[in-house]
């Protein structure tokens, strides 16, 4: 479980003090997907680069199975927007980072095989990043994350740089892989629909100062044919009015 | 390696640089200009027994001293541009020094170093290792803040995100300043072995000329040139190799 206790972060910019994250209260199960739903500028990011590790000037307590976060002890899959690969490794350099930097054994092993056939990028393994498509980048980035085996998978919006067509197809993708490996999961969007569609909890942000208003269940988290229910326009609803106020 | 354009490329501009130089030594019949042919001929005639030793010196000294530039330079730059707190200390110095005619410090290096082959290769060094500090820098600074995250999520350790990042990300820059400092580092060469030495393609020039051998003056700049030119090319297709992803 992970644990976020009156998380506060301030940003110090031209001489004037910022809160990014005004006291964030938060439990986050094992084994479920979170949805982070808020505006813009909620801070939402910021609670993920907590997350992650990578900002360490922070107030209150967050903690991994009640250990304190260190990304050098525990396994932490970080899928950003702009993909994060490096462009002078090719796709298998770039898939095998995370076991890399862990010193795992880098083989080829069955369940690496298996994922990159899932994601469809076991024929690219040879290309560069730039002679990729942006879905075939972030194909790339979520099988680095699932390869690592992390105990925690960290996403900042990392769809929403694909056209439609495409985003709504990688969700599925990822959906179907999360389903087979259930990592605990903090999801980032700014898409109501995003968040209704992957999220088995949508905790909301408030604008900024970043506040949890409310944490919600998703009912049509694994539904079929979600799109056309009831219970997602109704939840679809409720949710942009909660974003509204 | 080179693809095909390059080598037309380089062919043609070899043969314009010739015809023009033939027309030039055609209008003016002078012996300060000969024709190329002839210089070409006399090359080949004394190339073997007289030229070459002096080649021999000259690309030693040219290849130590960026050598040692490049070993002094990258990882300063380096330095600099990873640690903010280095770059605070040391660009205002690089800054300042910058500027200074180097050359005109030949003198002082000569008076320390003596007229043997450590000054000429502080002369090198002194002028072209600013050049690589200061890519080098820029070119770290360069990398976004973003290509740093995935990294430091999973934990890497500070010689990681050098050799998976910093190196791969500034290697292009590095050899892009090592190309330029080529140029400047022949000028320099040519400078500096026209003291102090009977070896180097500096001395045969100077040489020649003093002799009044004009054929042999060309014989050599030509063959400087190439040389220059033959490294040049070395950096491109090892840049054409280990940048691949670009």
């Amino acid at each position: 479980m992970i644990a976020i206790k009156d998380l506060s972060v301030k940003y110090q910019s031209n001489n004037k003090e910022t809160l990014a994250l005004d006291k964030v209260n938060i439990n986050i199960n094992s084994g479920d997907i979170y949805t982070f739903i808020g505006p813009s500028g909620c801070g939402k990011s910021t609670l993920l680069y907590v997350l992650s590790g990578i900002l360490k000037d922070y107030m209150g307590s967050v903690s991994i199975d009640d250990r304190a976060i260190n990304p050098k002890t525990q396994r932490i899959g970080l899928i950003l927007q702009n993909y994060g690969l490096l462009p002078w490794k090719n796709v298998y350099q770039n898939t095998m980072l995370g076991i890399k930097i862990k010193n795992d054994n880098q083989e080829l092993d069955e369940y690496s095989s298996y994922i990159l056939k899932q994601l469809g990028i076991d024929t690219l393994l040879d290309r560069y990043p730039k002679e990729l498509s942006g879905g075939q980048q972030q194909r790339v980035a979520i099988a680095r994350a699932f390869i690592l085996k992390p105990d925690l998978l960290l996403m900042d919006e990392p769809f929403s740089a694909l056209d439609a067509i495409t985003r709504e197809e990688m969700q599925e993708l990822f959906l179907n892989i999360w389903k087979q490996n259930s990592v605990t999961t903090v999801f980032i969007t700014h898409s109501v629909d995003e968040a209704l569609y992957l999220g088995s909890k949508i905790a909301v942000f408030s604008p900024s100062p970043g506040r949890i208003v409310e944490v919600l269940d998703n009912p049509c988290f694994k539904q079929d044919n979600l799109r056309f229910r009831d219970e997602y326009s109704s939840m679809s609803m409720k949710l942009r009015k909660m974003l509204r106020d | 390696m080179i693809p095909k354009e390059k080598w037309q490329g380089t062919l043609y501009s070899f043969i314009v640089v010739v015809v023009l130089w033939w027309a030039v030594s055609w209008l003016l019949k002078l012996p300060i200009v000969p024709s190329p042919f002839s210089v070409f001929a006399n090359i080949s005639e004394i190339f073997t027994a007289r030229i070459q030793i002096h080649v021999i010196y000259s690309l030693g000294r040219i290849l130590a001293g960026i050598a040692i530039s490049i070993l002094i330079g990258v990882p300063l730059g380096y330095f600099m541009g990873y640690f903010d707190r280095v770059d605070k200390i040391l660009s205002p110095l690089v800054y300042f020094t910058y500027p200074v005619p180097k050359l005109a410090l030949l003198p002082v290096v000569m008076l320390l170093f003596g007229l043997g082959e450590a000054s000429k290769l502080i002369m090198i060094v002194l002028i072209i290792v600013f050049q690589i500090v200061i890519t080098s820098r820029d070119a770290v600074k360069a990398i976004p803040e973003e290509t740093f995250r995935s990294l430091q999520a999973l934990g890497a350790s500070k010689l990681q995100m050098f050799n998976e990042i910093i190196f791969p990300a500034s290697l292009s820059e590095v050899l892009t300043a090592t190309r330029l400092a080529l140029g400047t580092a022949v000028s320099i060469l040519f400078f500096t072995e026209t003291f102090g030495t009977e070896y180097g393609m500096g001395y045969f020039i100077m040489d020649s000329w003093m002799r009044v051998n004009y054929l042999d003056m060309y014989a050599g700049i030509v063959v400087l040139s190439f040389m220059g030119f033959c490294i040049f090319i070395a950096i491109d297709i090892a840049e054409s190799y280990v940048c691949k992803w670009r």
